[in-house]
């Protein structure tokens, strides 16, 4: 009975009329039973949203700046399909204000259908974490074509790795902050099934986090593979790491240039990557195993979470659109103690990272650049930006090892509108 | 979660063998206690504020525990959580509280004058006696599952009812939020503030939602009476002083107490009770008296002695390191109270901790002359 359910509600067309039925107090009533429903009215006499409302103004985040108090009212008794609400969204947000400098986003999606039954909250959110970028007025490009690249590989001298990631998250399933335990582990069994079908280069095996050995576990390590429970209390207070390490488990292929992650913080997050400065090889990779991966769950009735407003459908509003972090381990030494570092990485688009990845410190003068951008432009214009940033910045540091001047390149034009 | 039933519905559509918990490497009450049969009976039932039974055990599943440490592994999220899932919390109950059966019926004791001595444990080594307890709030849910307006009624409801006090309990209410630098600085040279849970059995089942909002601290100007708001715990309330005389900071416990619930009587709003379990609390561990009387006392060699495990267990007492649970003892000197919470009143545990600690003071006294305490070993009490 569950599997028709699931392919049921599985397709596009009956998530977006359980969407349109779901969006309302009316379903609270529909599904809770009557004694709840009673108490639940009740409730809502006695605590109007005033009552309920956070207190935001110590935050900083993308969430704080979003919600005003009639936004809140607004929203606070609607429920998605799956009966999820509008105060388990901000959670994350009230629970962490975020710092001065650093912008958090402050808010996360429980299923595909928050980014609607919430479009007031996650639309003025989505504009300003991706400069400007309107999904009422916008269409977002995808473009998964590898060949398109140009002068995709950097002197290795400087670039020791090439690495491009992205999310997917399977239609008719809760997201990570939502979903159940049954739920999270037919996340698993869709994407194991499926990867399990590979073949060529991207033969492989899955380890789940509870059962694996310690040797496999060390071996993972070493590979800079594992992933480990969320310690961060922007994933932990979005209820991210619940039933840890229930369903959790690690994919990758014989030659260790290809790796999934499931139920993380998104269903599954696709990462190729090589040591060395073959990025165009990296994002050939990459589009050609997910586009096998999404035959392989397609042949089973499932399919990925996309929309041609948001593109490809994640737990966090920041890595909506390609959900594509593409980027390299460059050695700067000289360009890096330039004061013109940051202006010449923004101009080009691009972010630095330590070499631990998201909130680390750089080690030594060897730097994680990646796109800023996610939304707006697709997943070709994303790497070629990358490709020629880098190499640009491989040029300044090249000019400055002979005592040349660089210049600051002009800023980049955002999407196209 | 207060955000109606979270989900739960749903779930329902999936068997009972795809939701439940992988328990296997789990060492806590609720993994003790969950059976199959027992999730498949409760999983589509909720308390009338929508707590689900996954909500109850969520902490238990996030938090395997230790092969030598039973926690709980479970909450209440109201007062009706310890009616609709009894199926699952009386077993518990039993296990936690040494055989406590649900037709038992707990005694309420918070009449100081029924304790007897307690004003002369010895100073040199009583160092501090303190009594502490929780309260809930009839008519709010518990923090694991409030939400902030009810959070923010309870806070207001709270600081209401303690800012009336007058006498020995006149005093002062901190929020958490607008406290300055000084008043903070004070709070924790006295030893009374209390920060965001960072232990994972609280922040797993979704204690430390939205803090520091409607959290505090309040105490009276001699700073032996201390209440914390919206912790844990709807309330906790400490009476505590320096030196040994646990029947004063017990009579100061009492009397504030009793006053404090007058005040939430008249505007509706009683503690939680049931004739059979008591004040009613987040953790079950915490149900009937929610009392922890202990004294901070030097036991250097009591302590080192081979039969200190065994006497303590005698005595019905439990030692804990001078940081409260979970912390090592410093110097000698250990946090020894009552173990047990539900089945014996008020008066009968301070009782315990009484005569327990007068008689492992004169122990320490013997070993210090060189003489034997085997004949001093009690019975089990």
């Amino acid at each position: 009975m569950s599997g028709s359910f699931r392919r049921l509600i599985s397709s596009r067309s009956t998530a977006v009329l359980l969407a349109s039925l779901g969006a309302g107090t009316m379903a609270t009533g529909v599904l809770l039973n009557e004694n709840s429903s009673l108490a639940a009215e009740a409730k809502k006499k006695l605590y109007p949203p005033s009552s309920d409302y956070p207190d935001l103004r110590k935050h900083n985040n993308c969430m704080a700046s979003a919600l005003t108090p009639a936004v809140y009212a607004k929203l606070r008794d609607k429920v998605t399909p799956n009966n999820w609400t509008l105060d388990q969204c901000i959670q994350t947000g009230v629970d962490n204000p975020g710092h001065p400098f650093i912008k958090t986003v402050g808010c996360v999606a429980g299923d595909e259908e928050s980014y609607e039954v919430f479009a007031e909250l996650f639309d003025p959110v989505i504009k300003d974490r991706h400069n400007g970028y309107d999904p009422r007025t916008m269409k977002h490009p995808t473009d998964l074509d590898a060949s398109k690249i140009t002068h995709g590989i950097f002197d290795e001298n400087y670039v020791l790795s090439s690495r491009v990631r992205t999310g997917r998250s399977i239609r008719g399933l809760s997201l990570p902050p939502a979903c159940s335990r049954a739920e999270r582990r037919e996340v698993e069994r869709v994407a194991v099934t499926a990867l399990a079908g590979l073949k060529g280069d991207l033969a492989g095996h899955y380890y789940s986090l509870g059962d694996m050995t310690e040797k496999e576990q060390q071996q993972l390590i070493d590979d800079h593979f594992l992933f480990d429970k969320p310690v961060s209390p922007l994933l932990t207070c979005a209820f991210m790491a619940r039933d840890w390490p229930d369903a959790r488990g690690i994919w990758h292929n014989n030659d260790k240039t290809f790796l999934i992650w499931i139920n993380e913080e998104d269903h599954t997050r696709v990462i190729s990557m090589e040591k060395g400065g073959n990025m165009k090889r990296v994002f050939e990779r990459f589009c050609s195993g997910l586009k096998q991966v999404e035959h392989l769950i397609q042949e089973r009735g499932w399919e990925f979470m996309w929309n041609e407003r948001l593109g490809y459908i994640l737990t966090c509003p920041s890595n909506l659109g390609t959900g594509l972090r593409a980027g390299v381990h460059v050695r700067l030494p000289k360009l890096s103690k330039d004061p013109r570092f940051s202006k010449i990485l923004n101009n080009l688009r691009l972010q630095k990272r330590g070499t631990g990845g998201v909130d680390t410190a750089a080690t030594g003068d060897t730097f994680d650049i990646s796109n800023l951008d996610r939304l707006g432009k697709s997943e070709v214009e994303l790497v070629q930006l990358v490709v020629n940033g880098v190499n640009y910045l491989i040029e300044c540091e090249k000019k400055l090892e002979k005592g040349q001047d660089i210049q600051v390149p002009p800023p980049l034009t955002q999407f196209k509108k | 979660m207060p955000f109606g039933n979270t989900h739960n519905n749903f779930k329902l559509n999936y068997k009972v063998e795809e939701e439940f918990p992988d328990l296997s490497k789990h060492n806590n009450h609720m993994a003790k206690a969950l059976t199959k049969e027992i999730y498949g009976k409760l999983r589509d039932k909720q308390t009338p504020s929508g707590y689900t039974l996954d909500d109850v055990i969520q902490t238990g599943v996030d938090n395997p525990g230790h092969p030598f440490i039973m926690t709980v592994g479970c909450v209440a999220g109201d007062e009706e959580s310890y009616e609709v899932f009894k199926d699952l919390l009386d077993p518990i109950i039993s296990d936690r509280h040494g055989g406590y059966k649900s037709t038992d019926k707990h005694k309420t004791d918070l009449n100081f004058e029924n304790l007897k001595g307690g004003d002369d444990l010895d100073p040199n080594y009583v160092l501090s006696s303190r009594v502490r307890t929780g309260r809930s709030i009839k008519g709010y849910t518990l923090p694991p599952h409030n939400s902030r307006g009810e959070r923010r009624a309870i806070e207001k409801l709270a600081v209401e009812a303690l800012t009336s006090l007058d006498g020995e309990f006149k005093g002062k209410y901190y929020p958490l939020k607008s406290m300055t630098d000084a008043e903070q600085e004070q709070l924790i040279s006295d030893h009374f503030l209390f920060d965001k849970p960072v232990s994972p059995l609280l922040t797993c089942a979704g204690m430390a939602r939205d803090w520091p909002d409607a959290r505090g601290i309040w105490h009276n100007d001699s700073k032996t009476f201390l209440v914390w708001v919206n912790e844990e715990d709807h309330l906790r309330v400490i009476s505590m002083q320096k030196g040994g005389n646990m029947r004063e900071v017990f009579r100061r416990f009492c009397v504030g107490l009793q006053k404090i619930e007058e005040i939430f009587k008249k505007h509706n709003h009683g503690f939680m009770w049931n004739e059979h379990l008591g004040y009613i609390l987040t953790c079950p561990s915490n149900l009937g008296t929610g009392l922890r009387g202990g004294v901070h006392v030097k036991l250097p060699k009591l302590s080192t002695h081979a039969k200190f495990e065994e006497i303590l267990t005698r005595l019905r007492l439990q030692k804990r390191g001078t940081g409260g649970v979970d912390t090592a003892s410093v110097g000698g000197v250990f946090d020894i109270s009552n173990a047990d919470r539900l089945g014996s009143s008020e008066v009968d545990q301070v009782q315990l901790v009484v005569d327990g600690v007068k008689l492992m003071v004169e122990m320490e006294k013997k070993l210090e002359k060189g003489e034997a305490i085997d004949s001093m070993i009690p019975a089990q009490k």
